[in-house]
């Protein structure tokens, strides 16, 4: 009777994760399918989900109309910049925070934090007037430098969790055995933590990739990255479903295909610490 | 040289005094071993002489120089962790090499010392697998290679073996004790094992609430214990306590007794009872006997003892062996 009953709850649970996650892909499978119809057949009113007519051509438009490969670099350059020079900055201050506690870090942790739960356009006019001054719009640097502040909090996060699972007792031996802080970061602590850094890296590859509010109000045309490159297709012209799928298709390829191929990795490193 | 000296020294922890001003010599060569219950702060000072907790006050002087304020690598001593602390990453051969190169020792040098250090340990075999790929009991050897190639002033053990099953445990305490005998470095070893403590020290100093109760050879603290918890903490089984309803002249409210003193007799002695749990050990018996108007006493019997559950009997003790204690728990000397 009681394999019977947790034989059909895992059936239950197994249709349940199906179907959300069937939810989830089904806009993103929409999304690749529009992409390859006619504009007529993507604003169809009864639509068909395989039978019509393919085409590349929304792909050969939208290359030919934008600077594609322009805007993946600036993507590349603004995702990747931010998240490393977020890692140098994180690294530090988490190693600090798990290992060299003080009454107030916990606090710390939570201030952090909830710099997060601020909507980001609480801050969009202070932001927007100093960028205007340092005259960081519209450049590539001017984003690297929010979205490393932006993911900051999540990277320090991430961080301090991973460095907490590891005993303090390696470190001190490494103290002990004569290591400066130097060595005892880069020799012991950084080898130790390899794969929830990566994790953490990934991740916010991921958010800065995808990030689209600060990119679209601080961006124009010189360090617009790919969500810029979307949003272009739905211009005063009016919406071209077909186009702007293809060109959305484009967008999240790169970062879809990473995600595919480290996804064990995130997986792992999102989960670190919940099961010891 | 390893020499150590404590001169009241004190830690706190906010508002909690763990370590209460604490005076203690610990001479150059010898193996001390600092015991007493969870708690008792000897770990914490062991971290203090280790440099890896801070001093509230009081100084800490090795071979005759303060180092209170000296960082760890500084000082010049090595430890050995209870979780072995060894670095997940690195081979044994890297694991035991990690402070010499930290101390830039010329890399011909550091193989000499792997070398000597697996030779010692019996650790050739291994050098080449990681931490993960070996038993509990390679890994703690790997850890003391790790302290000995620094040739430091003295070994710190923090309860070393309290992860190690019961067989491992006696061989590694008997090689740590050899370790002791050929290398003559001081060594301060903590543990809660009153057994380890007897066993291996020189001398134990004997912990309780941020004090040390009393400090001496394990014969001085079994036979001639300062007061009940030191009476009470060393020996296995534990001394028998007898409270008095009414104090004897000298003061005495309490007698201690061991259970290896307490003779058994079919007629008459000091206490007249009736054996419970009788536990045969093969060498020895352990009877519990429960003696009226006291608790139960536990007794020390031959291996061969035939006493069986509710039996009567008699326990008498020497009075020489029997220790009297005051209202304080202080031993009261025999007069």
């Amino acid at each position: 009777m009681a394999i019977q009953s947790s034989n059909k709850s895992k059936i239950i649970y197994t249709l349940l994760a199906w179907s959300i996650s069937a939810a989830i892909f089904f806009p993103i499978f929409w999304t690749l399918l529009t992409s390859f119809k006619t504009e007529a057949e993507a604003i169809s009113a009864s639509p068909s989900l395989f039978m019509f007519d393919w085409t590349l051509e929304n792909y050969q438009d939208v290359l030919a109309r934008s600077p594609y490969f322009e805007h993946f670099w600036n993507s590349v350059v603004i995702s990747l910049g931010s998240s490393l020079i977020g890692l140098l900055i994180a690294i530090p201050a988490a190693w600090s925070m798990a290992f060299v506690q003080t009454k107030r870090t916990k606090n710390l942790l939570m201030w952090m934090l909830s710099t997060k739960m601020l909507p980001p356009v609480g801050v969009l006019i202070p932001i927007y007037l100093l960028f205007r001054d340092f005259d960081l719009l519209d450049t590539k640097l001017g984003l690297v430098i929010v979205m490393t502040l932006i993911n900051l909090p999540i990277m320090v996060w991430m961080l301090y969790t991973y460095f907490r699972e590891i005993p303090n007792e390696i470190l001190e031996a490494s103290r002990m055995d004569g290591a400066s802080i130097k060595a005892e970061i880069f020799h012991v602590l950084l080898p130790i933590a390899l794969p929830g850094i990566a994790s953490t890296l990934l991740l916010n590859v991921i958010l800065a990739w995808n990030e689209a509010f600060w990119t679209l109000i601080l961006t124009a045309a010189n360090a617009a990255p790919l969500t810029a490159f979307i949003a272009s297709y739905s211009s005063p012209e009016g919406l071209f479903y077909a186009k702007l799928s293809a060109a959305s298709a484009m967008a999240i390829a790169p970062i879809l295909i990473l995600g595919w191929f480290s996804q064990k990795q995130l997986v792992r490193g999102l989960t670190f610490g919940a099961v010891k | 040289m390893g020499s150590i000296t404590l001169k009241q020294v004190t830690k706190s922890f906010d508002e909690v005094n763990v370590i209460k001003p604490l005076d203690l010599e610990i001479r150059d060569g010898e193996f001390i071993v600092f015991v007493g219950p969870s708690g008792c702060g000897k770990s914490t000072l062991l971290r203090m002489i280790a440099g890896l907790e801070d001093t509230t006050s009081g100084n800490i002087e090795i071979d005759g120089q303060d180092a209170t304020s000296t960082p760890p690598a500084k000082r010049g001593l090595a430890m050995v962790f209870q979780s072995y602390a060894l670095y997940p990453h690195m081979s044994v051969r890297n694991n035991i090499a990690f402070p010499l190169k930290r101390a830039k020792v010329p890399p011909a040098e550091i193989e000499e010392k792997i070398a000597s250090a697996a030779r010692i340990l019996n650790l050739g075999d291994y050098l080449d697998r990681k931490p993960g790929q070996l038993s509990g009991g390679q890994r703690q050897r790997v850890a003391i290679g790790r302290a000995i190639v620094r040739q430091p002033s003295a070994f710190l053990f923090d309860e070393p073996l309290s992860n190690l099953d019961a067989s491992l445990r006696v061989n590694m305490r008997l090689e740590i004790s050899e370790l002791h005998k050929s290398l003559k470095t001081t060594m301060i070893y903590v543990t809660h094992d009153q057994v380890e403590a007897m066993t291996m020290a020189d001398r134990i100093a004997v912990f309780n609430a941020g004090v040390i109760e009393q400090v001496g050879t394990p014969l001085e603290l079994y036979q001639y214990p300062v007061n009940r918890f030191v009476a009470g903490f060393i020996g296995s089984p534990k001394m028998n306590f007898i409270e008095l309803d009414t104090p004897q002249e000298d003061g005495a409210t309490c007698l201690g007794v061991r259970p290896e003193h307490i003779e058994i007799t079919e007629s008459g002695g000091l206490w007249q009872g009736k054996v419970g749990v009788v536990e045969h050990l093969g060498s020895e018996t352990f009877l519990h006997v429960q003696v009226e108007g006291a608790d139960t006493l536990t007794v020390k019997a031959n291996g061969d003892c035939a006493l069986r559950y509710g039996d009567d009997v008699y326990l008498g003790a020497q009075p020489n062996k029997i220790l009297r204690f005051d209202s304080q728990g202080q031993t009261i000397a025999n007069g």
